[in-house]
């Protein structure tokens, strides 16, 4: 094949299995694409080897595709989002003397966010430091999940605690040496702090939003529109990479090729642990179930819905990491591009959604969804205090959302 | 102009910085270690920020530019737009930057542009460097192998070379090759300490 292989960045997390798999198990060949894949420490590194052509894809965080199409504090670099990589995935881990302070339940994050609450409160009076709660990016879900929880909760994430970025790599290493008190982070690296003693999982970004964008497949607008007979291939690779993951059979082998130096570089158990849902929230623990875990191919979990991107948007206004403007909400919504994976997927077995956006925290029980080929139906996909979003009345979600914070 | 260089290879960090003195700048500061480097940023205060771009500190270094009040507000990799090849020529060599905002474009561009020399010329160095020991290696497994057939054979040392440069010939492989077969060869069937 002449043509030039699709470099794609990566950061070691489970959430990148889709391209690993694609290229490891040959289904990339079988659709007529090559893969090359370059992994990073930062998601600084892999964003910039993206905006500059280092990369031609990258395993990305949703906000920082935005971030990077808004230009904030950088010159602004067009990128599309054609596909999906993952839903949720993270998890909240806590030091375990901090831990052992509050009774978390994982399924519960309204109790454990309170019993925080309370720990953070108890901890003021006493004029002790505030918790020190580490994120992997400014422009992360993850940053956004974690605000979004503790101000629910009744915790200013401004104020009552103290906010800091840690690469994903150096997260267990942090919380073992006590330079943070938590972090929300993917996986395997929440599993990573908890095998070494150090720490416990006290909820799931899951459990926070049933249905939370997580990594994207990030492209410069134009290599999109250069190379879109090739991109369009390499999207079915991933999707038909997606349909192994569900594979129970297969799983051995996935998780073994994951868990090898040049990917996650991690014991093939804890990665397993991610992909199965099933997570041991403290050393030497039964593992536990943990609903919607991680995302990557049921329920059109792939699918860009603009909603999707526009709850991210919010929240990056809401905590003044970007201006709202409404020029930048139609910028912001066509960084998702559901038009490029119906494309792509048209006469695959995937199913097609016929909008592109929807109700984003609306669905209490399964509802089916109109599409354009084949058939869908999608799971609740609320969020834990009750609220839904409505892609068309951001400002009226904001102004709710602010008239509920702590005063 | 006050210059940090935030590097964990120290070798490459003295390379950056003495280009950079050589052309007349003079507040310089490296950092290596990762610990505690947002605050030392902090204090120090420096205008540009060059960084080389694998560098696991960067996603902390963000955060610190979006938010600290101590620092004025530099951006990620500052020059024009129009620029790009500039910035590309900066990827390529593995170096990032970050300058506050609304300095001197052309000042800052003479800066990025001695780092990429500096950060290429490292590399080259380090591939040269590379070089140089497996050329070193080789010639101690030819020692070794010239030694071994002298020993076995009873010949001297330009025959044991000739015999081991037809044997490379004949089979159609480098002579280094070869010796590192006889070699295992000689440990696989005893006699070797």
């Amino acid at each position: 094949m002449s043509e030039r292989a699709f470099r794609i960045g990566f950061l070691p997390l489970v959430d990148a299995a889709l391209p690993i798999v694609a290229h490891e198990m040959g289904l990339a060949e079988a659709a007529g694409v090559r893969i090359e894949l370059i992994k990073d420490m930062s998601w600084a590194t892999v964003r910039d080897r993206l905006l500059y052509g280092h990369t031609d894809a990258a395993h990305l965080l949703a906000p920082l595709a935005i971030a990077s199409t808004l230009g904030l504090g950088r010159p602004p670099v067009p990128i599309v989002v054609p596909f999906v990589l993952g839903l949720n995935g993270n998890a909240v881990t806590l030091r375990r003397e901090v831990a052992a302070e509050i009774a978390a339940d994982p399924a519960d994050p309204a109790h454990t966010g309170q019993a925080l609450a309370r720990l953070i409160a108890d901890r003021k009076a006493k004029g002790l430091p505030l918790i020190r709660m580490a994120v992997v990016h400014r422009y992360s879900s993850h940053n956004y999940m974690l605000r979004y929880w503790l101000a629910a909760s009744g915790i200013d994430p401004e104020r009552d605690v103290e906010m800091v970025v840690v690469p994903p790599p150096f997260t267990a290493d942090a919380l073992k040496a006590g330079e943070i008190d938590g972090a929300c982070v993917g996986e395997p690296w929440n599993s990573a702090a908890v095998d070494s003693g150090a720490a416990m999982i006290v909820t799931a970004t899951s459990m926070i939003w049933r249905r939370g964008v997580e990594k994207v497949l990030a492209v410069r607008s134009e290599v999109a529109d250069e190379r879109a007979d090739r991109l369009a291939a390499l999207m079915r690779a991933l999707y038909s990479a997606g349909t192994l993951l569900m594979d129970q059979s297969r799983r051995d082998a996935i998780t073994a090729i994951l868990a090898r130096p040049e990917y996650l570089d991690a014991p093939a158990e804890r990665i397993r642990r991610a992909l199965d849902g099933r997570l041991m929230l403290a050393a030497d623990s039964n593992p536990v179930p943990i609903p919607d875990f991680l995302l990557m191919h049921r329920e059109a979990a792939n699918f860009p819905w603009q909603s999707q991107a526009l709850w991210l948007y919010s929240q990056m206004v809401r905590w003044g990491d970007a201006p709202y403007q409404p020029e930048a909400e139609v910028v912001v919504r066509k960084v998702f591009r559901p038009d490029l994976y119906r494309r792509a997927l048209g006469g695959t077995g995937a199913a097609l959604p016929g909008a592109s956006a929807k109700m984003e925290g609306a669905l209490r029980s399964p509802a089916g969804v109109g599409t354009t080929q084949g058939r869908l139906i999608l799971s609740p996909d609320h969020f834990f205090d009750g609220r839904a979003f409505d892609p068309d009345d951001l400002a009226n979600y904001l102004r709710m959302l602010r008239s509920n914070e702590k005063s | 102009m006050r210059i940090a260089i935030v590097d964990e290879s120290p070798a490459r960090a003295a390379v950056i910085e003495e280009g950079l003195r050589d052309a007349g700048l003079s507040d310089i500061t490296v950092l290596v270690e990762r610990r505690g480097l947002a605050a030392r940023l902090e204090a120090l205060s420096p205008d540009v920020v060059l960084i080389d771009i694998e560098n696991p500190s960067r996603d902390a270094l963000e955060e610190l530019f979006a938010v600290s009040r101590a620092l004025a507000r530099p951006i990620a990799m500052f020059v024009d737009q129009s620029d790009e090849h500039a910035i590309e020529a900066a990827i390529d060599a593995g170096v990032s930057a970050y300058v506050v905002d609304g300095l001197r474009r052309e000042r800052i561009k003479s800066i990025l542009d001695l780092a990429i020399k500096r950060f290429s010329a490292f590399s080259r160095l380090r591939a040269e460097l590379t070089e140089a020991q497996s050329a070193l290696a080789e010639r101690k497994t030819l020692d070794r192998a010239k030694a071994l057939l002298m020993k076995r054979r009873g010949i001297d040392e330009p025959a044991a070379y000739a015999a081991l440069r037809k044997a490379a010939m004949d089979s159609g492989r480098r002579i280094v090759e070869v010796a590192e077969a006889l070699i295992t060869a000689e440990k696989l069937l005893g006699d070797m300490p």
